[in-house]
């Protein structure tokens, strides 16, 4: 991978994901191998809206590359509390951190913060945008349990503001894959994901009800319905309880089925789940170290 | 209708732009995008819903003294592709062409996600990539059709 930056999916192809799937495997592989192959590196990471497992994973993956962290903190606590520029503060950073990690509520801000430094940025999530550093461990998830190919992926939730699920559908169009998305009428893609989904060839069904198409998948991806999107509790609540899943949700799935969510849940997958061999969320959680810990390795080389 | 009759519906101007074959209902929207709502002092005729060989029916807006810049004729590619632009010196065209749609449209398309860093106080100048029908905003994606261009134009 030679990239700048990390801001969209659609940046990367298919060998550019592969590259840092097999790294990170390496990585997991014999992660005292990789201790001090950042050592004098530092990175800043700027959170403009809170975030634990993001945070604490690019935290935790620099450390262990031998690198340093160097943290805004809180949003309330700084300058942006001021009414200091997101242009000003990463320029800023950039004088502090060989890379900076952005979390944003703004759609674009990380796009616009890229063209203010000379620093990769990785965008850690902006707005309903982005998450092209979650897309890459949800993939490396995908990869160990079900492989890249010949794959039938259910999407379910939010699909509308989503970041997350805008970040892997537009990647697994790099791979032989179909694609079924599950939601409300009013929570479904939006129309620029449509849009890229529609001119790359994807094949791509949208369900509004999972049992339609459960017995076919390999991987169920589950988002959280966000109370807030509605304006009516009500409405929320009629809404969000059909797309629940307990482990009677999962009779009619493939024994192989994996069962995925970028957390945190609330009640979108019930306890009882996590004791089926379907549940991989937890693992999807802990290879956020070592995928991030591949990508900054590789978007540091490619600043050397 | 004779040439003549079209004559008289939008008289001839001395120096300025002639933009022409303007798909019908867009001149208010031309306009717009000139900036231009009477205040400058700019003469300013306006055809619209003329009879046209090409178009069956066209808009045509004719500015004194005035010569678009190129994100004009960016933008204004975008809401009427088929439009000619006729540089007019001395009640003479002395230049006729077509536009042509750009790769890109900067600085005059707010972007209509209100969520977008565009419309943050930050500093930087909407971008916008045109596509086949639309245009999509460089920065958070979003895309606007054709007919949704003109309500988001971004003039004051």
């Amino acid at each position: 991978m030679r990239q700048d930056h990390l801001i969209s999916a659609a940046q990367l192809s298919r060998d550019d994901v592969e590259a840092v799937l097999d790294r990170a495997a390496d990585i997991d592989a014999d992660l005292e191998a990789w201790r001090q192959r950042r050592a004098g590196s530092v990175l800043g990471l700027c959170f403009f809206e809170p975030s634990t497992r993001t945070r604490m994973s690019f935290d935790t993956a620099m450390k262990r590359l031998g690198g340093r962290t160097v943290d805004m903190g809180p949003v309330d606590s700084t300058s942006v509390k001021k009414g200091e520029s997101l242009a000003d503060t990463v320029r800023v950073v950039e004088g502090y951190a060989d890379a900076i990690v952005l979390r944003h509520p703004l759609e674009g801000a990380a796009k616009m913060a890229a063209e203010f430094v000379d620093v990769p940025v990785i965008n850690a999530g902006d707005g309903a945008g982005q998450h092209p550093s979650q897309t890459l461990l949800d993939l490396y998830t995908i990869r160990e349990n079900a492989g890249l190919d010949d794959l039938t992926v259910g999407v379910m939730g939010d699909l509308k503001y989503g970041r997350t699920v805008h970040s892997l559908a537009e990647m697994l169009t790099n791979f032989e894959s179909r694609q079924h998305f599950i939601s409300p009428e009013s929570l479904r893609l939006p129309r620029s994901v449509r849009y890229d989904l529609h001119a790359s060839g994807a094949q791509v069904r949208e369900h509004t009800d999972l049992a339609e198409v459960l017995p076919e998948l390999d991987v169920l991806y589950v988002t959280r319905i966000q109370r807030e999107r509605f304006p009516d509790e009500n409405e929320y609540r009629k809404v969000a309880g059909q797309y629940q899943i307990g482990p009677d949700d999962l009779d009619g799935a493939k024994d192989s089925l994996t069962v995925m969510h970028p957390l945190p849940r609330v009640d979108e997958i019930a306890p009882e789940v996590d004791e089926t061999p379907h549940a991989k969320y937890f693992e999807q959680a802990h290879n956020a170290v070592p995928v991030r810990m591949a990508l900054l390795d590789m978007l540091l080389e490619g600043d050397e | 209708m004779s040439d003549t009759n079209k004559q008289l519906r939008v008289s001839k101007i001395r120096d300025g732009t002639v933009i022409d074959h303007l798909a019908a209902g867009q001149a208010l929207n031309v306009l717009a995008i000139l900036g231009i709502d009477g205040s400058g002092g700019e003469g300013v005729s306006i055809g619209m819903n003329v009879p046209s060989d090409r178009l069956a029916r066209k808009d045509i807006v004719k500015v004194e003294g005035r010569e678009l810049s190129q994100s004009e004729v960016d933008v204004l590619s975008v809401i009427s592709p088929e439009a000619t632009i006729n540089i007019v010196r001395d009640y003479e065209v002395v230049e006729k062409k077509r536009v042509e749609r750009p790769e890109e449209v900067t600085g005059v398309v707010s972007c209509p996600n209100r969520n977008c860093i565009t419309n943050a106080d930050e500093p930087v100048v909407s971008r916008f990539e045109v596509l086949s029908d639309g245009l999509r905003c460089g920065y958070c994606g979003d895309i606007v059709r054709e007919g949704e261009v003109a309500e988001n134009l971004d003039v004051s």
